[in-house]
Order: C-alpha cells, then structure tokens, then sequence
C-alpha cells in the first residue's frame, strides 16, 4: 500500500472539486485531487445549458435578489436560504480578491479570466440566455457545451498552477496533484472509527492496478456529485455512484432531504440505448415548444397556483415573451423542471404520448436551421448521429429521466463543513441550496460557488488546527478486508446482476411519482438487494477490473437507495422532486421539516426530522407577502409588514383557477391547483419508462 | 430485431494478450458500448473498458473498431452487417494497461508544457470585451474533448515513438493554434510551436481531421493557419534584423515550462 501526505483531499475532480483545490493551492494548501476518470472527464462535461448568474448583460433589471427569489421559488421554499443567499450574492465579510458584490457573477468573470471563451452579447460581454424558472436571461453559456468549457477552463487553471509550483519549487506536483482514475472508498478518522474523531485522511485504490492507497490529510472535501446510477433511466454517467454521500454516512456525518431527487424533463426516449440521454432545457429557452401527439401546447393545463401569476396563459403571449419580454409573461414550457417533469408524464399516461412513450419537443418549426446549428450544435448532432433524426426538420421525442439529487451532505452554508471535524461537501453531493428542486443553471454556479467556500473552509479549518491527525491501523486493515473480499470470494453472485436489480427497483417503486405502499415494497426489496450485494464475487485479478470496482460501489448505491426510500416514505406531501401520489398536496408544516439521515450502530439508516431555520427577515421582505402565504404558515409570517391585510386582500383579488379542488385537502395542505393529472391518473405505473 | 453479433476483442495487458471471440446480442439503436458493456454484464467481468459519459462529450471511451479509431458510445452498430465481425481493439499508439485501455498520461504531460493562457495584466474579471466573431475561430477548437483519437491516428507518433519528444500531436498544436487566436492572449507562441512542439513535422495530411468525432477542422482552421502565422513571423523584417544581431527570442514569446 502506497501512503501519501497532503494538507487537503479533494475526492470528485468536477467543477466543485477543481474549484475547490484550486482555493487550496491559491492559500498555500498542499493538495491532492482524486478522480474516478481521467482528468477532465468529470461529468460536469455534460453540463449543456449554462451557468445562472445574475451579470444583468442581456436584462440590466437582473440582479442577486431576482435570482435569489427565482431559487427559492424553484425550491418551494425548502432551500437553505442562507446558500441561496450566497450563490446569487457575496457577504460583505468574505468579499475575496475582488470588489464586486456578487459571487455567481464573480466566478464566472473568474473563469473567464483563465481562459474561458463565453458566447457573447453585441457588446462585447458575456451572453445570457432564458432557463426554466429564471426571471431574466441569466445562464452564461457557450452554445450547448457549457460544461466542457468549465471544466476545460478550471483544468488548464490547474495546469498553469502547476507551471508556476514547476518554476518556482522545481516539481509540478509539489503543490497540487491529479491521482486519475483513482477511488476513496472509506474515509479514515483520528483514533479509529466511532462519531468523535476527526478527520484523518482518504482510503482507496488506483483502478489501474487495483494497488491500495492512503491518503493522509487533516481535510478531505467531496465533491463525488450525484447518485443517478442508483435509477435505470438517468443522465448520469458510471462515477455517480452516490460516492460522497455514502462516504460522509460511513464517516458519521449527515445527509439532508433525500427523497428530493430531479427528473429531468427532456431527455432522448429512443432508441432504447440511449434513453436518458439529455436534451438541454436551453432547447425551450431558446423557444422550442412542447406538444403532444395531437399537437397541443399542453403545458398551458399544467400551470399550478404558486406560478400563475407568473406565466402566459395563451400561445400568443407566450411566444410575443421571447421578443418583449418586459410586457409579457413566459411561456409554460419554463416552468421549474418538477414541473415539466410531472406534466409531460401526466400526458403519456392519458394517452396522448409520442411513438416511444414521450412527448414532441418542436424547434424545427420554431427558428431556422441555421440558427438551430449555431445555438444548439450538440443537439444536432447527438440526434442525427443516434437517433436519424434531424432536429432543424422533425421534432424530438422526449420524455423524463432521473438527472439530479437535491438532497446531499448537510453542511455549514458559509464553509461547506458538514458534522464531522475536517469534513467538507460541495456540489452536489452536498444539501440544501436547491431546496426540493433545482432551476436549471443552478448547479454549474453552485459548483463554483460552493466548490470556492468549501477550499476555503478546509483552508480556514487546517489554521485552526494544531496537531496533525493519525490513522489507526485497525481502521485501515479493516477497510482492506473490506475492499479485498469481492475479489476473494468464490462462486458468488454477479455484481452487475444485482446492480441492475437495485435500479429497476427504485426506478419502479420509488421514482417520479410515489406511494406509501411501493416504497415499502422498495425498502424490503432493498434489504433482500443488501443481503445479496454482501455475497457477489468479482473473477479476475485486481488490475483494471471493472466487475471489481462495481462490486465495491454496490455498498454506496445501496445505502443510498435506502435513504431515498426512507425519506420519501416520511414525507407525507408532494415538493419539487418528491411527488407523493397519496399526499398529492404540497403542505406549509412540512415545509418546515427537513429529513435528516444517519448512520446507526447496526450499519443501517436512522431517520429524523429536523426543523428548518427561519428565514431572515430582509429576506421574506423581498418576497409578496401573498406569494409567502402560498408556501408557509401563518405564525412563520407572523410579525411580518402586511401579513394580516394581505391574506384578506389576497383571498378576495386572486382568481381561483377552475379545476383547483374548492375544498376536501387535509388542514395545512395546498391543493396543487392546476395538477389534475398526477393525482388522478393510475397510480400503480412504472417510472422512468 | 435482436440478432448476435460476433466480437473479437483484444483481452490482455502490457506484458502480452490476444483476440478473444464472443458473440453478443445485440437491439435495435445499440451502439458499440452498450454492446460492450452486455459482454462485460453476462460473460466477461473484468473485461477493462474505460468510459464515462455514454453521450460523445467526455471523450473516454476510445479504442479502434475494425481499425478505425472512434469513441465506442458514437458508433452505431447498424454502421455493420449483422454477419459481420467486429474487431475491437485499444488505441495503438498509447501503451496497453489492460484490455481495451490504454496509459494516455503523454498527453497530460505535453498538456502541461504549452504556456498557459497569458491575459493583459490590466484587464480585471468582469472588464474582457470580446465580439462573438473573434471568439468563434478559438471556440472551435474548444469543442475538443479530449478524446486523443486524433493523437492516436496521427502518422508522426503513430509508428514513431523516436518523434513522441519533440512533438505535440495534433491536439495540443491546436491548443497553441486556440491561445493564438484568443482574443485576449497576449503571448506569442509561433516560434515555440516550430521549434519546441514540431509543428514543422505535421504535414497535413488530415487524418486527425478525419478521425475528430466533433468534427473540429483540425488541419484545415488550426494547423495550417499556425503554419502561415510561423512563417510570417520568421520571414518578418524586424524579427531577421533581431535573429541577425544576436537576439534570439522575443520578448512576447513566453518560455517552455520545464525547459532549461
């Protein structure tokens, strides 16, 4: 076993792990980031839309606050505010290098900076485009490749760091290393296991020769990203695994509000192999429309309450938006993802999909060609090459996939710090910025956003400290049995066999749409997978050997799954991406809960409910004291400027719209008015087909 | 329509290895990968294949299919007969590690030798103007994704191990060729492009061209053009005048990290 010694670990080499190993090699920091892939592979490279940030270049009334409010709307509320807070706008205390007083913004002028090259506005700036959810054109981009370019950019940043630590310590690698193609499989905490220690450093294994390596540091950041391999249909790549997050339970530390996991409107539903495959919402930004197989704008019957005031309600004033946006409201089809989601398996359930099972997304009949292949090559070029089918001339068949989990490490908004000492989460893998549901080009900005904080709070952390941290050696020899005995063990089960099966179970029982007695169906399937994953064996030697490698991820998918499963049966409401059948409403009392999952003695999840923090005021006063009603309960608003006339004001003006249910929603509960079809359609079908 | 193909895929290490065959269903709208991976499910588990996204933009899973170069994700198998065989293989260029991966750490290092992105000390975050027109050329070759199929192909390292030194391969001289056609760089790298990253051994050829599953005109819009920005520099008056009296380098050319 090879052991090496750094100041700071970065597990996950995405955007918010380079961005945050870059804060700690820029802080003198000794750093060492470990990839899964190659170098530069992340799947942050599948980022296709942009990264929101309120620059104001193309609408100068853009601004941290529009964005903030846009945030937390798309969450419904659930966000920690306090990171929504920072992701669209810097505190005064932590203002870094430069004076602006925006962070988003901050880190894209910054990676423009190092060499990124954004599409441009006439003027010279960086261009700006509409997403779902977002007020005002604000997402940064670079065609449809936007993640490529910021994971380009951050490696060449780390390349010309490494050329300066070449000139002036005589070693490239002196100061900040890539291990590729490397995995963490246990953390290690001073003084053995148990939930006192600290943070003592990473254990793992190099895929190329399956050689066991130690990490020794005093502060390990994940930055692993998603779960999206736990599902059938995703958009994730082989690495999401649910790494990071089953390594911060193993270690000790939390994961908040699990059951909210994002399914992607449109992705590609055929051919079958390469169903999940993404579609970029920047399609719809840019003016593609949804219809059904009868042709129909159907997203005009699925606006709910919370957004009515918000969005067109005729096809004539939606497509007047792209051109004036000041005088009219926007098209449905922006609409946050959960809702698209939602709305779009509402009309294949009813029969009115498309041939394979989706919708049609329809550009070709929206711009010309060549404006098509200017804004949206990679599109083009995906559905001509797997699919024949040319986007400037026929429309797209579409339909959901599992693309994100809201839910992640719960961590200290300002440090990414999650509970155990030397600990940090950034990305996603990390919880609670999003709230239940994410707006699209909100993960490329939180990547940089929080990837920066979390450098910086290892930084801050390793000051603090005055005594190096130690691995104990039972710890270590432990975790190497652990790792060694898929490859001892004879005749067992086919790790593959039982991966398959975990993710056709929480596809099936615990996806888009869910019910109290699937998701139990779910949790002792689960159990019976766990059983069955304990005992697979992997034939072959430990070089390069992949059956190896997912026999050992098979640990984090599962204990992962779990806390899905585990959440989404305690929470009795539909939010964002938990969309309960049997709870179709969404509930303000609940809105103050999060779920907290742990780790207990017996190795299984234990499960809590966890207040949230009340929202600052300067804050809630951004927000229409009417929109708030919509989403929390009367004591929270108490004390705020018109929370009492504006209730009695609101009840008389708004319209209620013709199919909300006038009555019959438990106390508490909001009717998701507009919502007919999840709540009424047959609620016994299978996910993500 | 579901039909099984016959594979031959190259199992082994850097020490020694062979084809092996199999024969693999295969479903309608299948690329090479899924096949690969339904190998790698039901009958070889251990089977090394290195990929990552499944959707053409991470680059990872390069290898060559009846002697092509390609990214298995983008291939279709309806590009073949069903009677046919395929023959897959890892790139030839790079060293094996085992199977169908290959060590394409040369390309890290040459990575690491090409001056970085050298903006003007005065232009702060937030201040760059660049026309869409200016950035195109350089946005261009920032498609690549690395797949190093074009680094695989080209003929100048492909059998020449002996030119792996002096020459950066047809990726990073587009690299070079994207930092001089930044509207915002500020270093000159045409003199080090000829003399320390061998451009002068490229002889366009265009089989990087070829291969380059985002269809970046490699030769066409990087090499060629950095070809004549080189010589229009060497044949400069001033810079003559300058190699003549005994200044070597210009100012503006930025030095080869970790050269003496």
């Amino acid at each position: 076993m090879r052991s090496l010694s750094y100041d700071v670990v970065v597990v996950g080499a995405g955007g918010s792990g380079l961005r945050a190993a870059i804060e700690a090699r820029l802080h003198g920091k000794k750093t060492a980031i470990i990839s899964k892939s190659l170098f530069g592979k992340a799947h942050t490279v599948m980022a296709e839309g942009g990264c929101a940030a309120a620059m104001g270049n193309v609408n100068p009334n853009d601004n941290w606050k529009v964005h903030f409010r846009d945030t937390m709307r798309g969450g419904k509320f659930l966000n920690n505010w306090r990171m929504a807070e920072l992701h669209a706008q810097e505190a005064p205390d932590r203002v870094w290098e430069l004076e602006a007083a925006q962070e988003a913004p901050d880190r894209v002028w910054e990676l423009e900076a190092w060499g990124a090259l954004f599409d441009r506005t006439k003027d010279g700036k960086i261009s700006q485009r509409n997403f779902g959810g977002h007020e005002y054109p604000r997402l940064a981009h670079v065609g449809d490749r936007t993640g490529l370019e910021m994971i380009r950019t951050l490696q060449q940043k780390i390349v010309a760091l490494q050329q300066e630590d070449a000139v002036n310590l005589g070693d490239p690698e002196a100061m900040i290393k890539v291990y590729a193609e490397t995995t963490i499989i246990r953390l290690m905490k001073d003084g053995g296991a148990g939930n006192g220690g600290r943070i003592a450093g990473a254990f793992g294994y190099f895929r190329d020769t399956g050689r066991f390596v130690l990490f020794e540091a005093p502060a390990v950041v994940l930055a692993t990203g998603g779960i999206g391999k736990t599902f059938k249909i995703t958009s994730n790549s082989w690495e999401y695994t649910g790494d990071g997050h089953a390594l911060a339970l193993l270690a000790g530390a939390t994961l908040l509000n699990m059951e909210f996991v994002q399914f992607h409107p449109t992705h590609m539903v055929w051919p079958l192999s390469v169903a999940g495959l993404l579609v970029t919402e920047s399609v719809r930004g840019d003016g593609g429309v949804l219809r059904n197989s009868e042709g129909k704008r159907f997203m005009f019957n699925y606006v709910p309450d919370v957004f009515r005031p918000m969005y067109a309600e005729t096809e004539e004033e939606a497509d007047r938006w792209y051109a004036d946006q000041a005088n009219n409201r926007r098209p449905p089809e922006l609409l946050p993802r959960d809702e698209v989601a939602r709305s779009i398996r509402a009309e294949v359930k009813a029969g009115r999909g498309s041939p394979h099972g989706g919708v049609f997304l329809d550009i070709a009949s929206r711009l010309p060609a060549e404006e098509i292949l200017r804004r949206l090559p990679s599109m083009h070029h995906q559905f001509k090459e797997l699919a024949d089918v040319d986007i400037t001339k026929e429309p797209m068949e579409v339909g959901p996939a599992q693309h994100y989990v809201m839910g992640g490490v719960e961590v200290d908004p300002d440090s990414g710090a999650a509970l155990v000492p030397g600990l940090f989460a950034a990305g996603e893998v990390s919880g609670g910025m999003h709230g239940s549901n994410r707006l699209g080009g909100n993960s490329l900005s939180d990547l940089l956003v929080f990837g920066r904080r979390a450098g910086a709070g290892a930084v801050d952390y390793l000051d603090a400290q005055s005594t190096r941290p130690t691995v104990s050696e039972a710890a270590l020899a432990e975790a190497q049995a652990e790792a060694l005995s898929p490859l001892q063990r004879v005749g067992g089960e086919n790790p593959y066999t039982v991966h398959a099966e975990v993710q056709q179970t929480m596809s099936d029982l615990v996806g888009i749409i869910r019910r109290e007695d699937e998701i139990k169906t779910a949790l002792a399937e689960l159990e019976k997978l766990h059983e069955r994953a304990a005992k697979v064996s992997a034939p072959g030697g430990s070089a390069y050997n992949p059956g190896w490698h997912l026999a050992l991820d098979l640990r984090n998918i599962l204990l992962i799954a779990q806390c899905v499963a585990q959440a989404a049966l305690e929470r009795q409401e539909s939010r964002g991406g938990h969309t309960r059948d049997d709870y179709p409403g969404m509930s303000p009392e609940w809105r103050k809960v999060n779920l907290i999952c742990s780790l207990n003695a017996g190795g299984g999840v234990t499960l809590r409910q966890q207040l949230t923090e009340p929202m600052r005021t300067d804050l809630l006063e951004l927000f229409d004291i009417a929109e708030l009603k919509k989403y929390m309960t009367e004591e929270e608003l108490a004390g705020l400027p018109g929370a009492a006339e504006a209730g009695a004001a609101q009840a008389g003006a708004e319209e209620t719209p013709p199919s909300a249910p006038p009555t019959g929603a438990p106390p508490g509960v909001l009717p998701e008015a507009g919502q007919k079809a999840p709540s009424s359609e047959a609620p016994a079908t299978k996910a993500g087909k | 329509m579901s039909y099984k193909a016959a594979l031959r895929v190259w199992r082994g290490d850097a020490g020694a290895g062979a084809l092996a065959d199999y024969q693999v269903e295969v479903n309608e709208g299948e690329v090479v990968l899924d096949v690969l991976h339904r190998l790698q499910a039901t009958q070889a588990g251990d089977l090394a294949i290195r990929w990552n996204c499944k959707a053409g933009k991470c680059g990872s899973c390069s290898m060559e299919i009846n002697g092509r170069p390609r990214l298995a994700c983008m291939t279709r198998m309806s590009v073949f007969t069903p009677e046919e065989t395929l023959t897959i293989t890892p790139m030839r260029t790079f060293p094996v590690i085992r199977d169908l991966v290959t060590d394409v750490s040369f390309n890290y290092a040459k990575a690491r030798e090409i001056p970085s992105f050298t903006p003007p000390p005065s232009v702060k975050p937030g201040e760059f103007r660049m026309q869409q027109v200016d950035v195109n050329r350089s946005q261009e070759f920032r498609k690549c994704i690395e797949c190093f199929l074009c680094q695989n192909t080209c003929h100048v390292i492909r059998d020449h191990p002996e030119n792996e030194r002096p020459f950066a391969g047809p990726r990073f001289l587009m690299r070079i060729a994207e930092l001089e056609m930044h509207p915002a760089d500020t270093a000159d790298r045409r003199e080090i492009a000829q003399d320390d990253f061998g451009l002068g051994y490229c002889n366009i050829t265009k089989c990087c061209t070829e291969v380059c599953p985002e269809h970046i005109k490699i030769t066409d819009n990087a090499l060629i053009p950095m070809k004549e920005r080189v010589v229009g520099r060497k044949y400069d008056p001033l810079v003559w005048l300058g190699d003549k009296i005994g200044r070597r380098t210009a100012k503006d050319t930025p030095k080869v990290p970790g050269k003496a």
